[in-house]
């Protein structure tokens, strides 16, 4: 099942000849357990593009469907809950709460969405636990690395039943062990859950743990990867001579 | 790559027989370079001729042969493995060579040139990185030699990003570089960096 589509959606700012193109007819989809990076230059309009996908903008023309709904006609408190509940966000500056313990950022999401303290507390927790951060539940953020503040981050992001995952940038601040944990971690939770992800970067090594990559130009999808072939044809080639 | 030298890394731990050599060299470099039997034992020979390494029997090279290190051997393995290898020279690079030409080919549009080998590179990327996908217990020299390729192809990538914003933006100026504004009309050139002019005059 198609966790995002994006149809000819094209979005433009401003008017007249102050007008910016930002996006040109893109057509996109993320199925279900499939993670999807946008690779494309500064500029090119991939932010644009995770902003529609989240609901957080609507298009200038075109269809986004989130589980195969429209969004175009959902209401305010219906798309409201879409973000709440269904989308999960990863940015690039982890946007943690400092106030708040790691367990504390994470069940935020849920105890907001109306579910009681304690059930929010125990979901916030297992989100920890699967990426390995159970120890350090009771931490705040300024006490983490910025791998584990990134890894709350992806925690707050899956926490519930989310099933689509938007990531921008998210490796952006990290050194490149920890980028790789990251990508590592979003593409096992595509595989073990019922999620898809998007991820935008700039980094083809990031990129190259998505199923697919999308190449982004100028606000237009210009290309795209073939579904890869297993490894093992990389590790019989010929003899060497 | 030196499979000479590399037979030497392996019999610096102690004696060993050519099949096991072979074994041990694809399991060390992540089994990315396969090595035929040939191979091997032609080089355990030529190590032999030049004293390199001992066998402990005076017949034809085969499997009941076994090798041992030499005291020459260590010290060439030791000098071998300080010595940086000749990168001073750029390589004729068939990628680099065709977005070069395919600026000047009047049908071809270089940009779709660069995002035919940009997107080939990512595809390969792409392998590469399933065999990292589950690392736990995986060989630490395969693992080594997957990174090694995937900085590899990353930075062609790269290079092929930074490219295109050089041709985009020559583009937009109107600019020309050096090689351009030389014509029969205007032979003159920016000269060369001196080490390039002296490489051309010792080639």
């Amino acid at each position: 099942m198609s966790m995002l589509e994006l149809r000819e959606v094209s979005k433009s700012y401003g008017q007249g000849s102050a007008e910016v193109q930002a996006l040109r007819e893109v057509s996109l989809s993320a199925a279900e357990g499939e993670m999807v990076a946008v690779m494309g230059p500064s500029g090119s309009g991939k932010s644009t593009l995770l902003t529609i996908a989240g609901t957080l903008e609507g298009p200038t023309t075109g269809e986004v469907l989130i589980a195969g709904q429209p969004v175009s006609t959902a209401s305010r408190g219906a798309k409201a809950r879409l973000r709440r509940r269904v989308i999960g966000y990863v940015f690039q500056d982890f946007n943690l709460l400092p106030g708040l313990t790691a367990a504390e950022n994470v069940s935020l999401p849920l105890e907001l969405d109306g579910l009681s303290a304690r059930k929010a507390r125990l979901a916030g927790l297992r989100a920890l636990d699967r990426l390995g951060l159970g120890e350090r539940a009771g931490h705040y953020p300024d006490q983490l690395s910025g791998g584990e503040r990134q890894r709350v981050a992806i925690a707050r992001a899956m926490v519930g039943e989310r099933r689509l995952l938007l990531a921008d940038e998210p490796s952006g601040a990290l050194d490149s062990v920890n980028a790789q944990a990251v990508m590592r971690l979003l593409h096992a939770a595509c595989k073990d859950g019922r999620m898809a992800a998007v991820v935008v970067t700039h980094d083809a090594q990031l990129a190259s743990w998505a199923d697919r990559v999308v190449f982004l130009r100028d606000g237009r999808v210009t290309d795209q990867t073939a579904p890869a072939p297993g490894p093992e044809s990389l590790l019989t080639p010929e003899l060497n001579q | 790559m030196s499979v000479r030298h590399a037979m030497l890394a392996l019999l610096s731990e102690g004696p060993k027989y050519g099949l096991q050599l072979r074994a041990e060299f694809e399991a060390r470099t992540g089994e990315v370079w396969p090595l035929n039997v040939g191979q091997v034992y032609t080089t355990l020979q030529r190590l032999e001729r030049d004293g390199l390494v001992e066998s402990d029997g005076a017949g034809e090279a085969g499997p009941q042969k076994g090798f041992l290190i030499t005291a020459e051997g260590e010290r060439e393995l030791a000098r071998w493995l300080r010595t940086p290898p000749d990168l001073s020279s750029p390589p004729r690079d068939e990628l680099v060579m065709k977005v070069l030409v395919a600026r000047h080919v009047p049908s071809a549009d270089v940009h779709a040139v660069i995002q035919a080998h940009r997107r080939y590179l990512v595809e390969l990327m792409q392998q590469w990185t399933r065999i990292k996908e589950d690392d736990t217990g995986s060989d630490l020299g395969m693992l080594l030699a997957v990174d090694a390729e995937l900085f590899r192809l990353d930075s062609v990538v790269r290079w092929l990003d930074a490219a295109e914003a050089r041709v985009r933006r020559a583009a937009a100026d109107g600019a020309m570089t050096w090689a351009d504004q030389a014509s029969p009309q205007n032979p003159t050139r920016a000269p060369l960096p001196r080490h390039r002019r002296e490489a051309r005059l010792r080639g």
